[in-house]
């Protein structure tokens, strides 16, 4: 205990806090009224007054179902697609006289595809049922009333309960903060989980709390009543009064500890539960992300919704037919009937000739039922379960995992797979996308002299563009397999500086008060390891956090903070000893994004006031004082250097404080934090700023906002793939388009059409303020540079298809570009260029061009993004993906696919992607195949009954059909074909184009599918009935009755859709062959099983096989014969269309067949006539930079030879 | 592009060693499988194998063909359509009347042998346009009934023809109840040619279907009668005519198994058919025909499958031909930009 006081701190310096006492606002006047009723009791939970409350209990469930609500609540679900409904409709209707079979046939297929459906929705939520478990089981100790906090399960915690929560534990529920292991009684918290933020947020109790609770023996005698808001989402308001010893005081967010956030940096906290359960925030706050269906899919629904029309079609006709047929058979005069034999005079209403037109209608319903086979109903079930066998393959691709962060890919939802295939548009995040999110110190320019020797790889590929055509292949994998710097944010050499050499050179004064300012002015805190000694940071910020390792890195290491110093080892200059000393930290001037700057006030050792201030070039400058512009003119120089190689620049720069100035501005200062006024905020502006000025230039750092490994590579092989590419980012102009040359995203004769508001005069009318003036204008030039931008790219049509044009459009400008009006134009000229870069854009921003870009063009469209920030665009897209990177959870909490690298969008897209979108197309198409077969198959015999709904074959034979005799080849069809391997997936990403296209899933590819299955069945029928007729058919002079016909259909269809499906496939792995032959096998099998069982089950196909096909050479040569001529037009078609007119896919095939894979010319001639113009990526560049040059295909040659 | 660039990112692909991985490291464990990586075969069809294939089928169905055709050659079938001209000219305006009316329907009918028939020789009869396989007439039966003595009460699905007078008819339905009840007797030469009964059913539907105990009950006993009668004291299982005809026919064109001639019939023979015509076939139009047949291995006369298979075999012969000319004519367009349906539409910019 004691040692944790020791370390207690008053670190309210460090931030402006508000005024620790709270004051009770409009809002605390509702306390006790509606919206305002909860009241807790404290360290009474068991007390009947608060039992009274009866508030719910901590236990949290996510998952969609209880064991009493799954059965319904999954039935319901089941039901509410169409199909399904349409097969319980009928499986009802099957129980009636109306059904043409026995109720089996229609509910056992209905019954198996459900409970497949329902046990895949049971697995799925047991798994959220174990992290429930989980989550719920978590431990947290407890108060129990007699000074002992016990450990306790989470989900037993109660209103009112008392709980203690250590270092880097979550808050298992919304607590109240009493007090902490600092004396203030702060404590950090980190919210990552909630809002994606990495920063650490501070936390404060109330003064009457943190004085009377210390220890766990202070709760003994806590009586204390919470009365406060009811339950809502609002994360960031809290209102609520706290009565304790007979003291009544306001509450606010400030004392509110959220549930799912994390202790940090803080050794303890005492907190009073206030929410459980459901009633947290948190879990208020979570809505169930927008459900997203593939275009597949939806177009499947379409296909569905023709096969109604089709099977009502026939059934009406078939209705109409049987209807005039039946009135033939009504009595004739003298009391004789047509078709005696079946007794039309003594008939129910089904067959009943005096009212045939009501007969009519009944067989309606009856064909309906009977041509149920049209419609798969298995469909859904198997591509479920498709999708999830996809995923697990998606999950465990080794080549998708990222070691460092131990990530594999994780699909979250399976629904989206083959949209995955099809993505037209790629809408990316920057920081922490296209970059990794951690940022390094790599060069500084101190007193007019620049640093660090470390090349960017902007400056990389400057490089490239400024001496174009030699560009060299190593350049560019150095990019790729370079690996990350031993220091993480430290990529800094340079001989004159390191090792201590500063000291040496002519301005090391300078130096050595540049680095003492990295190493003090920040507000990062240090963690020692106990066991290494060593030094690690917690900053706000990673660009904070370089700069502090930068420093240590350098000899200025920062190593403790205490309430009101920070101490940090140097060189001393005259001794040459590293010694400790201790800045006394006086201010904290924040960092805000209008300030762009942030100082400390420090007294030194020597007891001087210093200012220490770092800000952004624009603000810095203008605040030097005269004499300190001594470097000035050559800092700006680097600067500017510095960002046009992609960096982020701050200006370092200090000044002493004379004792007199500062007591004032201390007394201001204070003043102003404890002001309640509403101006506060400006008051303190007022302040700080006239206490920044007249500072003396010290110099420049230059931070890189690193590429992620592989981008510039992945980038290009998506571009080549036809894909475009956006991005969108919150950044400023300059480094977006840095980073948009550093990926090849933009190059050096691409045009660029910049759209932005920072002309004269815009900025003239913003000095004058008139808001309604400044829209008007900014409106107006926004649309004239549209239209400019939009003629250029006219002019440039048909003069040269090699021209490429880039966007860039900042964030005010995107604002009036966004605008109903004018959304269109900015589409039209956005997908006219090749590369669309929108800065400064906000989240919402973001969503709104993802949405125009989705309804816009009516193509695929993905998001990428990590941050919270993206959230919005991620769920708009057709698909979100989530990098699972360091800026917490938030965005793959909403996305689709996590990822933890861009670069393996490559993978996900190009293989994954386009594997999945040909599995799926190709086995819906095979779906409707099938089934129209065997509908088909039943329809025709129908005909040959008058239309009087006998089926053709044996009930289980329907009923097994798509469980049984069909299904498993066709799910291996989904789970494990390749028309071509990874390998030639990247090799020619155009392929890609077949699902951006949808060549695939076209409605010429489907209709003609579904013809096939038409030819398919009417060669099946009639051949089988002409082969079988009314002829003995055996040598015994048996002739073939109903069941020895239907058999005989029954096996062709078997053998003719199987054989089908191995023509169809490209990839046949012993999986493939077990299930294809074995469904056939299985067929045979099973009529042996069956046929052996009594006939009181088995009615007609009592021994059908053993007795009467078997034995009978004419069933088998009837077989041979269907099943190879029905095939025969397929494999025409098959063997003409991959000889003569292939598609992109068999084009590559032939290439591997032929083993032309690594002939260069050959593989160049595939890709260059294949290959449209590439405009972006770095093959564009090499191509244009070749073009240039005029030794183009001498180029291209050389460049394949490389394959 | 560059090889190295390239092979970076897909290089990996064989190099995946689990080694060294954490207990707790969440690295998927590498398998052919989990990676897609089975082996495979991938065919694709080249020219040789569309040849290959063609000529193969080709090859086997030509000599099928020939096969069955010879077959089917071999049989000898004798067809006589007797549903008319057994009608005396004076009642042909109306047949439906003269077959409901009583007396005797006896008809003399003649048939010559012209080709020699070994046996045994079997006798069908030919219903046409009669539809054993509509739903109300296939459904009408009860098996349950057929099959044991306990559940002869057993009529539910067998309504209208179920209860005479409140008894249950065994067998009941409509299948039974119209019964096909003409009658041939054959003689030669004025010889009596004995017809064999025994035996024309299948062994299944004899054994296992229709019951050695049960016996005709009520059958034809209820107005109006619908086909012939059966002995109430033959039980249902040797009852092979009423066996023979429950079991459905598939369309409504179909021949059922009357008995057999066992002895040859030698080419030149005048066989004398004396004939009852009882069957109503007239009120549908249906045409009643006496067949002779004799059996091959692959069952009655039917050209059929023997032409199919000739057809086919050829046109696979053809189409091999025409696909090795094609091919040699016409050498492969391989990448012709111009087959990628996508790349004409989007040429230029995009």
């Amino acid at each position: 205990m004691g040692k944790c006081r020791r370390k207690r701190l008053h670190l309210r310096n460090l931030y402006a806090f508000k005024g620790r006492k709270s004051t009770f606002q409009e809002d605390h006047s509702h306390i006790g009224g509606p919206g305002f009723s909860r009241v807790v009791y404290c360290n009474e939970p068991n007390s009947p007054a608060s039992e009274r409350r009866n508030y719910a209990g901590n236990y949290v469930r996510s998952t969609k179902y209880t064991p009493a609500s799954f059965i319904p609540k999954s039935l319901f679900e089941q039901f509410r697609r169409v199909a399904n409904f349409y097969f319980l409709v009928t499986g009802i209707l099957s129980l009636t006289a109306l059904s043409p079979y026995s109720p089996i046939s229609a509910l056992l297929p209905l019954g198996f595809v459900i409970t497949a459906s329902m046990v895949k929705e049971g697995i799925e939520d047991w798994g959220r049922k174990k992290q429930d478990i989980e989550m719920n089981n978590r431990k947290v100790k407890v108060y129990d009333g007699n000074g002992i906090f016990r450990r306790e399960e989470w989900r037993n915690l109660k209103v009112g309960d008392i709980v203690r929560v250590e270092k880097d534990e979550f808050f298992p529920a919304d607590l109240l903060l009493l007090s902490s292991s600092y004396e203030d009684s702060i404590c950090y918290v980190e919210t990552m989980n909630l809002d994606g933020e990495t920063n650490l947020k501070v936390k404060q109790s109330l003064e009457v709390t943190s004085s009377a609770l210390h220890e766990d023996s202070d709760f003994k005698d806590l009586k204390a009543v919470v009365r406060c808001e009811d339950p809502n989402a609002d994360l960031y308001t809290f209102v609520g009064t706290l009565d304790f010893e007979q003291q009544k005081s306001p509450l606010s967010i400030q004392q509110l500890l959220l549930r799912d956030s994390k202790l940090r940096n803080t050794e303890y906290v005492y907190g009073a539960v206030v929410f459980t359960g459901h009633d947290t925030k948190v879990i208020q706050n979570s809505t169930d992300p927008p459900s997203k269906r593939s275009r597949i899919e939806r177009k499947m629904d379409k296909i569905i919704y023709l096969m109604f029309g089709v099977v009502f079609l026939m059934s009406f006709i078939g209705s109409i037919v049987f209807g005039i047929e039946t009135r033939e058979d009504r009595v004739r005069n003298g009391g004789r009937t047509e078709r005696w034999y079946l007794k039309p005079d003594d008939a129910e209403i089904l067959f009943d000739p005096e009212r045939a037109p009501m007969a009519a209608i009944y067989h309606f319903f009856t064909a309906v039922m009977l041509y149920s086979y049209f419609i798969p109903i298995s469909l859904y079930v198997s591509i479920e379960i498709v999708k999830v066998l996809q995923s697990v393959f998606i999950n465990n691709d080794i080549l998708m995992y990222y070691e460092e962060t131990d990530k594999p890919a994780h699909a979250r939802t399976s629904n989206l797979n083959e949209e995955l295939g099809m993505v037209d548009t790629i809408l990316s995040d920057k920081t922490g996308t296209l970059t990794c999110n951690s940022m390094e110190f790599i060069k500084c320019s101190v007193a007019g002299t620049a640093y660090g020797r470390g090349i960017t790889e902007v400056e990389r590929s400057m490089a490239m563009r400024s001496n174009g055509t030699s560009l060299v292949d190593d350049d560019l994998d150095v990019v790729v397999d370079r690996s990350g710097p031993k220091i993480k944010g430290f990529n800094f050499v340079d001989e004159r500086v390191i090792k201590g050499n500063w000291v040496k050179q002519r301005d090391a004064v300078v130096l050595q008060k540049f680095f003492r300012l990295l190493a003090v002015c920040h507000t990062a805190i240090p963690e020692i390891n106990e066991a290494t000694g060593t030094v690690s940071y917690e900053a706000e910020s990673p660009d904070e956090a370089s700069f502090v390792v930068a420093a240590r890195e350098l000899g200025f290491e920062f190593f403790s903070r205490t309430q009101n110093g920070v101490s940090f080892r140097e060189l001393d200059l005259t001794s040459g000893k590293t010694v400790e000393r201790v800045y006394r930290l006086l201010n904290v001037l924040e960092f805000n994004s209008a300030r762009k700057r942030m100082s400390v006030i420090v007294r030194d050792e020597d007891g001087k006031l210093l200012l220490l201030s770092k800000g952004a070039d624009n603000v810095m400058f203008e605040r030097l004082a005269k004499n300190g512009r001594k470097f000035e003119e050559k800092t700006r120089e680097h600067v500017n250097e510095y960002a046009d190689a992609g960096l982020r620049t701050l200006i370092l720069a200090y000044r002493e404080v004379d004792e007199n100035e500062y007591i004032e501005f201390s007394k201001n200062f204070n003043e102003a934090k404890n002001s309640v006024t509403a101006d506060r905020e400006i008051l303190i502006d007022e302040i700080t700023d006239k206490m920044e000025r007249d500072l003396i230039l010290l110099g420049a750092t230059a931070v890189e906002d690193k590429l992620q490994n592989g981008v510039p590579d992945c980038i290009d092989k998506l571009a080549q793939a036809g894909i475009k590419i956006w991005v969108l980012t919150g950044d400023k102009m300059e480094t977006a388009i840095n980073i948009g040359f550093a990926c090849s995203l933009l190059r050096q004769e691409m045009k660029q059409i910049v759209i932005n508001l920072e002309t004269p005069h815009i900025k003239a009318l913003e000095k004058a303020g008139e808001k309604h003036a400044i829209e008007q204008a900014s409106r107006e030039s926004v649309v004239k540079q549209m239209e400019e931008g939009k003629a250029l790219i006219k002019g440039s049509k048909g003069a040269s298809s090699h021209e490429a044009f880039a966007l860039i459009i900042d964030g005010k400008s995107l604002t009036y570009a966004l605008e109903d009006d004018f959304k269109k134009m900015f589409l039209d000229l956005a997908t006219g260029c090749a590369s669309v870069i929108c800065c400064r854009s906000s989240p919402k921003q973001k969503a709104l061009v993802t949405r125009l870009v989705k309804t816009g063009t009516g193509k695929t469209t993905l998001a990428i993004g990590d941050g919270a920030n993206d959230v919005g665009m991620l769920q708009e897209a057709d698909i979100g993906i989530g990098i699972s990177g360091v800026e917490g959870m938030q965005a793959v909490m909403s996305s689709d696919i996590a990822i933890a690298q861009f670069r393996y969008l490559e993978r996900l897209l190009l293989v994954h992607g386009h594997w999945c979108y040909n599995r799926i197309s190709s086995m819906i198409c095979y779906f409707f195949y099938k089934n129209i077969t065997f509908g088909v198959t039943v329809f025709l015999y129908e005909a040959y009954t008058s239309f009087s709904a006998q089926p053709a074959y044996n009930d289980w034979f329907l009923s097994l059909f798509n469980v049984f005799f069909s299904s498993l080849p066709v799910i291996a069809l989904g789970v494990f074909d390749q028309d071509v391997s990874a390998r030639y997936c990247y090799k020619f990403p155009l392929l890609y184009q077949e699902g951006v296209q949808n060549l695939l899933f076209s409605w010429k590819r489907i209709i003609g599918w579904m013809l096939n299955g038409v030819f398919t069945a009417l060669a099946i029928f009639f051949l089988c009935k002409e082969s079988l007729k009314h002829q003995l058919y055996n040598p015994n002079g048996k002739t073939a009755g109903r069941e020895i016909l239907g058999g005989t259909m029954y096996t062709c269809v078997v053998w003719v859709v199987n054989l089908q499906m191995a023509l169809a496939i490209s990839y046949f792995t012993w999986v493939q062959h077990i299930v294809i032959w074995g469904s056939v096998a299985f067929w045979y099998i099973f009529l042996m099983i069956y046929g052996a069982i009594a006939p009181s089950f088995s009615t007609d196909a009592y021994k059908v096989f053993t007795e009467a096909l078997a034995p009978a050479l004419s069933y088998w040569l009837t077989t041979l014969f269907v099943m190879i001529f029905t095939l025969i037009p397929f494999f025409v078609f098959k063997s003409v269309q991959m000889r003569f007119f292939p598609g992109y896919h068999q084009m590559i095939q032939w290439i591997r067949y032929e083993g032309h894979s690594n002939d260069p010319e050959f593989v160049e001639m595939v890709r260059q006539r294949s290959i449209r113009p590439t405009t972006v990526g770095f093959t564009a560049r090499r191509a244009a930079s070749v073009r240039r040059s005029g030794r183009f295909h001498e180029q291209l040659k050389k460049n394949f030879i490389a394959f | 592009m560059s090889s190295i660039a390239a092979s970076s990112t897909i290089g990996g692909s064989g190099s995946a060693e689990p080694s060294g991985v954490k207990k707790t490291s969440k690295r998927p464990k590498y398998s052919k499988f989990t990676q897609q990586e089975l082996p495979a075969c991938k065919p694709i069809l080249t020219p040789r194998w569309v040849i290959l294939t063609f000529l193969v089928a080709g090859v086997v169905f030509i000599p099928l063909g020939v096969i069955c055709l010879f077959a089917s050659q071999g049989v000898v079938e004798i067809v006589d359509r007797y549903d008319t001209d057994c009608v005396p000219e004076t009642s042909r305006n109306n047949k439906v009347a003269y077959i409901q009316g009583a007396g005797d329907k006896i008809c003399n009918r003649t048939i010559m042998v012209n080709k020699t028939m070994k046996h045994p020789v079997y006798i069908y009869y030919q219903l046409e346009n009669f539809y054993q396989n509509h739903r109300r007439y296939v459904k009408s039966r009860n098996d349950a009934q057929l099959r044991s003595p306990r559940e002869e009460h057993d009529v539910k699905t067998c309504a209208p023809e179920d209860n005479v007078d409140g008894q249950p008819i065994v067998p009941c339905g409509l299948v039974a109840w119209s019964l096909f009840n003409d009658t041939y007797r054959f003689s030669r030469n004025n010889q009596q040619l004995p017809v064999n009964k025994k035996g024309i059913s299948w062994k299944s539907d004899k054994e296992n279907k229709f019951g050695k105990n049960v016996f005709p009950k009520h059958f034809q006993k209820g107005a109006p009668i619908g086909g012939g009668a059966l002995d109430p004291n033959k039980s249902l299982s040797e009852q092979e005519d009423l066996i023979v005809w429950m079991r459905t026919a598939a369309l409504p064109t179909f021949r059922k198994l009357y008995g057999k001639i066992e002895t040859d019939l030698k080419s030149g023979d005048t066989i004398t058919v004396l004939l009852e015509n009882n069957y109503n076939t007239y009120s549908f139009n249906g045409e009643k025909k006496l067949v002779l047949s004799t059996t091959s291995w692959l069952g009655g006369r039917n050209d059929f499958l023997g032409i199919a298979y000739l057809t086919v075999g050829s046109i696979c012969l053809f189409l091999a031909v025409t696909f090795a000319v094609l091919y040699l004519v016409k050498p492969r367009q391989l990448g012709d930009p111009s087959y990628l349906s996508w790349n004409r539409s989007a040429g230029g910019l995009q």
